[in-house]
């Protein structure tokens, strides 16, 4: 049932190939959540100014991407991206065939889900510093880019972490279904396997113990950084 | 009037939206089974992660952990294809179900939200005031008439949101059973689009339908906030 032999390391096993995919894994899952943050950013910033027009945007896109199902997203971006993009080439006079990879549509697709959980961590995180804070630094005669990065930006990494962690698990878990673009990764290097081997059981459960690897590692990382960023208040 | 019906005929978008209403009642036939049992094993499994009988809460523990740790489309590729392929479970009564993606679908969206289901539970029965159980013991409730009259619904009431947001994501789960060969919506979507070549219109219709149906799922838990919460209520002048 359990075939041991079929992960040892070269020719004979799946061991290389796994340890790949899950360095591919772990690629898209960071490139996606750095790319999701910066949106993220985006977003909140958008819903926070007083302009109706860019809050409704904002609130649009976060309402639908996370009522829809992450599945149904990556198909949309996966088959309609392409299309998109040569048509906005054709206005610049470019009309050829432009494909992109499927690593490129993975992490747009991945980072489009994880940034609106992460706006809404990021609001949770700005609405909670408080408000005195900003006159404070503003009665110092601080610029709006030192009150920023000195005296928001710190206070809001500390509200937003555990829920930042929350969202690089869903991040980290979410990228196996960018599986179905064809990018091996974890889960379509166990397809790949399990149909040569014809073993699915032993890979499928290689691919469980490395996503449980995956996240209980970064988890243990996260609450490494929520203690050393909490340091003043224990 | 018949103008509109023309012109809705000859949309894609709309013919793609009637096809895909199709496969409707597959995806809700999914919930109607996962969602009612996921709950009531939750609420078992909460009790028992809270027990102080070492074992079980272990246990339950470590279940909990496992499941959370690992994305649902391996616990629905495991079902499908890794049960499936151990001899044994082919020659027994049980293969009768797990062959059908559907009941593979339901095994694995069930497993899952139990997991993540005890988890919020058990953060609601552990919220509940010493106090209020101090006082149930002190009225002479037995253990299981506490549990029904203070614990449960206390607990209940104060996670509503949360298995809310528990809900919606199990709606939004159901269309990786699609990738097992299970015709709901987003399967049918994907076979519109393999059909028509035209990505988009496909999956925006099939984009609405999910929209719609959380929409509903939403308004059904803020009625259900607004039934049980009579104390949280703003009044009426």
């Amino acid at each position: 049932m359990f075939k041991f032999e079929k992960l040892v390391f070269g020719d004979l096993g799946w061991g290389d190939e796994f340890l790949f995919a899950t360095l591919m894994t772990i690629t898209v899952s960071i490139l996606s959540m750095g790319l999701g943050l910066c949106l993220a950013i985006i977003t909140v910033w958008a819903k926070l100014i007083t302009n109706k027009i860019t809050r409704l945007i904002a609130n649009f896109y976060t309402t639908v991407v996370r009522g829809v199902p992450e599945l149904l997203v990556i198909y949309l971006i996966f088959f309609g991206g392409n299309s998109v993009v040569m048509s906005v080439a054709k206005l610049f006079g470019y009309n050829g065939y432009i494909e992109l990879n499927a690593l490129t549509i993975g992490t747009i697709a991945i980072a489009f889900i994880s940034a609106t959980y992460s706006s809404e961590v990021l609001r949770a995180a700005y609405l909670a510093v408080n408000k005195g804070q900003v006159e404070a630094a503003k009665a110092l005669g601080l610029s709006k880019l030192q009150i920023f990065f000195r005296v928001m930006g710190p206070q809001i990494l500390r509200h937003a972490l555990p829920g930042i962690g929350n969202v690089w698990q869903i991040t980290l878990k979410d990228t196996s279904l960018i599986s179905v673009t064809g990018l091996v990764e974890i889960m379509r290097q166990t397809r790949i396997a399990s149909n040569v081997e014809h073993s699915p059981l032993t890979f499928l459960v290689t691919a469980a113990f490395l996503y449980l690897f995956l996240t209980t590692f970064s988890g243990k990382f996260f609450k490494v950084l929520e203690l050393n960023y909490s340091k003043g208040y224990n | 009037m018949e103008y509109i019906l023309e012109y809705l005929n000859q949309s894609l978008l709309f013919r793609n939206f009637i096809e895909v209403l199709l496969g409707l009642d597959n995806t809700l036939l999914l919930l109607i089974i996962s969602l009612p049992v996921g709950f009531i094993l939750s609420l078992i499994f909460a009790i028992g992660r809270v027990s102080k009988n070492k074992l079980i809460s272990k246990t339950i523990a470590s279940y909990i952990f496992i499941i959370r740790g690992t994305p649902l489309l391996v616990q629905i590729y495991l079902i499908y294809f890794g049960l499936g392929s151990i001899v044994y479970i082919r020659e027994s009564f049980l293969w009768y179900l797990l062959r059908e993606p559907f009941w593979c679908g339901v095994l694995a969206l069930t497993i899952n939200t139990v997991a993540y289901g005890s988890e919020i539970f058990r953060g609601g029965i552990q919220s509940v005031t010493k106090g209020q159980i101090e006082s149930g013991l002190s009225l002479g409730f037995s253990k299981l008439m506490l549990l029904r009259k203070v614990i449960l619904p206390i607990a209940l009431r104060k996670v509503l949101p949360s298995y809310g947001n528990e809900l919606i994501l199990m709606v939004k789960a159901t269309s990786l059973v699609s990738l097992t060969t299970y015709m709901e919506m987003t399967g049918i979507a994907r076979k519109i689009m393999a059909k028509t070549f035209a990505p988009v219109e496909a999956f925006i219709a099939a984009g609405i339908l999910y929209l719609f149906l959380n929409f509903l799922m939403v308004q059904f838990v803020k009625y259900l906030e607004w039934k049980y919460n009579p104390h949280l209520r703003l009044s009426q002048n």
